[in-house]
């Protein structure tokens, strides 16, 4: 292992390479061409990469509004145009984006001409009609991927239940070839799909060893801030060598962290989960309320279904390459889907996984598709596992329901009570 | 399959408004008296959650196909199972089971938005039963959904029998379909006569006989069917001045029947999405070839239209103008649930294209569980006044 890395090196290359991605986008508005609007849940990027597509995910691009504070702005105009308050507030976010031309704090994002949109989410469905009424023309392809269809009754691979389901998948799949084709004039290059393929497998690993670094003591990235950077670039740049590099270079970086013990605190009191959606209009200082105690948020669900299910580290099979696409999304997008319904399952493996102190339960107003069922996950993970949890509610968009003074107090009420229970145990003294 | 009783025989004998009071009281009894005598007599129930669900396969299991659609009733077990900014008939669905006043074999849930969809986990970790998502195809355009939705009710069906101990045969099933295309063409008919003769029936009274179609066994719903229709038909009751509406929004939570009763007092309600999934199917479903193809194809090819199933072939407000048009309303009520996506969603495009052709309408949330009408019915009235005097 090489002994001159820089540490923070993956955060700084990060950021850059976002930054890259959106100067990308504005000069595609400025050239009046339309993207390809995706979703972190099956945004089929290797595919649409091959068309040469830009792609925008409108997900991306409205947090990034709350996390510069601007959100507000964007939500009343959403609101003023007969929206409600209770609606996701990206979809809002984005309406008025749309309304204001693509007008954005870093940058500027182009119109759709074709958005994807699986049923991952069924929000992604009805912000496609938006776009489909906003917009003349845009193409909007609704892509099914059948999800798990009782908790632990997942099909596999070899199964004709499976096959049934997959076979589904690659038939949309070449269906949106064809989509692709007439909208770009491009004729189908297998060959450029495999590479783009083979750029995501690589990207894939990488992302899988990142998730099980972090199981390092001291913990090598924080789930939360550091993992929102990672969640961007990999989602933006997954099906490219950029990406595929900047993943083996973190991943490099965070072997080289957990070797040396290097951890995000200067001391790592506390191991958490974090379960939800993070609290973008304070994003920072929300993280702050918990580093504060020594808290660091080690794993967190949002780093499986925000990334589409990447932490299975899915390989594609590059010698039959539109089959096993249609494979890897089914089982991915999936996988994503079960993170985000079946929490208790996924956060009572990460216990013992991440030798967790605690578990944060973040459930918001605009995604329901997460917060729905966290009550009850948190319920059964205290019937039987016993760890101690905070269940906390504010917004991923909309700062009229953060209310940083609640969130401290239920905070500071779950350190308070983490740390008697360390020291009953006699682990602190 | 009928366990040798018949759940709902009050009626039986009784003149039209007797019936039609008993079927009101059923709806609103969140005890569910029915399903009950159905269990006590050794029956299967198959509970089945908003919006459309193919009843056929639960009872050629021989099970009853039980509509799962909240009620208002206290969500006092299920409220600390949920967050807050849900719609009601989440937790009071819920609510129905853990207080015991349905009992299931299995419960099905189906992704038609991001809460509904979290009903199976859920469930899952209360009940000892199976609990599933039907996923249905929103992809309805792609020519591979009709073998996929075939292959995803041939699952189905094989979930239905290990949960219900029953044996669904082709021939049962095609014999279930018929039953099903009986108990639909005689809510058509219905539907029909809020088109043409709105008077004749009263919109709480219509909406009552289709809800039973979710709570009986079929067999029983066509005949209390076949008695009512001719009785309705045969009213000599008068037109009255009143406004022709569309209601819109009751696609998935209910409003309470009062609600409708208050809007049926000042206007006509001539046609509706309440309940939809029950009449989903807009025509006869065939039954001499295939019965679970069949059946696929009726839910992507004889369908209505709601706002969480997406096909490009039917632009939401588009349909919803082709029901304004096709019941000669004069104007429509937009509602939606309390915190329901789909349904606030939908609003923005209803309201654009109604202002473009410039039809009236009235916008208005409801949720299940409201108990004053007082400031809505003022509304409604007001509406309804500017509309016949402004």
């Amino acid at each position: 292992m090489r002994s001159d890395i820089e540490v923070g090196r993956g955060n700084r290359e990060g950021a850059d390479l976002f930054r890259s991605w959106f100067n990308n986008l504005s000069d595609v508005r400025a050239r009046n061409e339309g993207a390809a609007y995706v979703f972190v849940m099956g945004s089929l990027n290797e595919l649409l990469l091959s068309f040469d597509m830009p792609v925008v995910f409108p997900e991306i691009t409205s947090l990034q509004m709350a996390v510069r504070r601007v959100a507000h702005e964007y939500l009343d105009e959403a609101e003023d145009h007969g929206y409600s308050p209770d609606i996701c507030g990206y979809v809002k976010a984005d309406v008025a984006l749309q309304l204001r031309k693509g007008q954005h704090p870093m940058g500027h994002v182009p119109k759709p001409k074709l958005a994807l949109y699986t049923n991952a989410c069924n929000t992604y469905i009805k912000w496609a009609e938006i776009w489909e009424r906003m917009h003349d023309p845009v193409k909007i392809f609704a892509f099914d991927v059948p999800g798990t269809r009782q908790v632990g009754g997942q099909t596999w691979p070899g199964s004709q239940r499976f096959e049934n389901d997959r076979r589904y998948v690659e038939g949309q799949i070449r269906e949106l070839i064809e989509v692709c084709e007439g909208l770009t004039g491009q004729r189908f290059n297998i060959d450029r799909l495999r590479q783009t393929m083979g750029y995501a497998n690589r990207m894939s690993l990488s992302w899988k060893r990142l998730l099980e670094l972090n199981a390092n003591h001291p913990s090598v990235f924080n789930a939360l801030t550091d993992g929102t950077i990672y969640l961007g670039v990999g989602n933006a740049f997954r099906g490219t060598e950029a990406g595929a590099v900047y993943f083996e270079r973190l991943v490099e970086e965070m072997e080289y962290k957990a070797k040396m013990g290097i951890g995000t605190l200067g001391e790592e009191r506390h191991r958490l989960a974090f379960v939800g959606v993070p609290c973008y209009p304070i994003f920072r200082r929300f993280n702050e309320l918990f580093s504060d105690w020594g808290g660091t948020f080690v794993s967190s669900t949002y780093l499986w279904f925000a990334s589409g299910g990447a932490n299975r580290g899915f390989q594609y099979d590059l010698d039959r390459p539109i089959e096993s696409l249609a494979e890897g999304v089914l089982l991915a997008v999936r996988d994503a889907g079960d993170s985000m319904l079946d929490q208790y399952n996924v956060v009572r493996n990460m216990v013992d996984e991440f030798k967790l102190d605690g578990v944060v339960f973040h459930p918001i107003k605009s995604c329901r598709t997460v917060s729905t069922g966290l009550a009850d996950a948190r319920r059964a993970l205290m019937d039987n596992n016993g760890i101690p949890s905070l269940f906390i509610e504010s917004d991923m968009m909309d700062r009229r329901v953060v209310s940083e003074a609640q969130l401290k107090n239920r905070v500071d009420a779950f350190f308070e009570g983490l740390e008697s229970r360390k020291l009953n145990a006699g682990e602190v003294h | 399959m009928s366990y040798g009783i018949r759940t709902f025989d009050e009626w039986e004998g009784q003149d039209l408004d007797e019936v039609l009071r008993l079927c009101r009281d059923l709806v609103e009894d969140v005890d569910f008296p029915t399903v009950k005598r159905w269990r006590e007599a050794g029956g299967k129930v198959v509970g089945h959650f908003q919006v459309y669900f193919p009843q056929e396969l639960a009872h050629a299991a021989g099970a009853l196909p039980l509509k799962i659609r909240g009620a208002p009733v206290e969500p006092t077990h299920s409220d600390s199972r949920f967050g807050s900014y849900l719609c009601s008939i989440i937790k009071t669905s819920l609510e129905l089971a853990l207080s015991k006043r349905v009992e299931l074999e299995l419960f099905v849930t189906h992704p038609i938005c991001d809460a509904a969809r979290n009903l199976a986990p859920i469930w899952g970790r209360n009940f000892e039963y199976p609990c599933q998502i039907l996923y249905l195809p929103q992809h309805a355009n792609s020519k591979h959904a009709p073998s996929y939705l075939r292959d995803e009710y041939d699952r189905l069906a094989e979930v239905i029998e290990q949960a219900t101990g029953g044996t669904i045969t082709p021939d049962a099933l095609r014999h279930s379909i018929g039953l099903y295309n009986r108990s639909r063409a005689l809510m058509r008919a219905l539907y029909d006569m809020k088109r043409t003769t709105p008077w004749k029936v009263a919109a709480e009274d219509a909406y009552c006989l289709v809800s039973l179609s979710g709570v009986l066994p079929v067999e029983e719903h066509i005949a209390l069917m076949e008695y009512v229709m001719p009785q309705l038909q045969a009213r000599t009751a008068r037109e009255e001045d009143r406004v022709r509406v569309i209601f819109e929004g009751g696609f998935c939570e209910q409003p309470p029947l009062d609600l409708i009763r208050s809007l049926g007092r000042s206007c006509y309600v001539v046609d509706d999405d309440l309940l939809i999934g029950q009449r989903w199917v807009l025509s006869d479903i065939d039954t001499s070839g295939d019965p679970l193809a069949a059946l696929a194809h009726a839910y992507l090819e004889q369908s209505s239209y709601s706002p969480v199933q997406h096909d490009d072939r039917k632009l939401k407000e588009a349909m919803l103008e082709q029901r304004f048009d096709g019941a000669g309303a004069k104007a429509v009520v937009l509602a939606a649930a309390k915190m329901c996506e789909p349904g606030l969603e939908e609003q923005v495009a209803y309201t654009q294209a109604l202002d473009k052709r410039g039809i009236p309408f009235f916008v208005s949330e409801f949720e299940e569980n409201m108990s004053s009408f007082s400031q809505l019915e003022l509304q409604v009235e007001t509406f309804v006044e500017n509309l016949l005097f402004g």
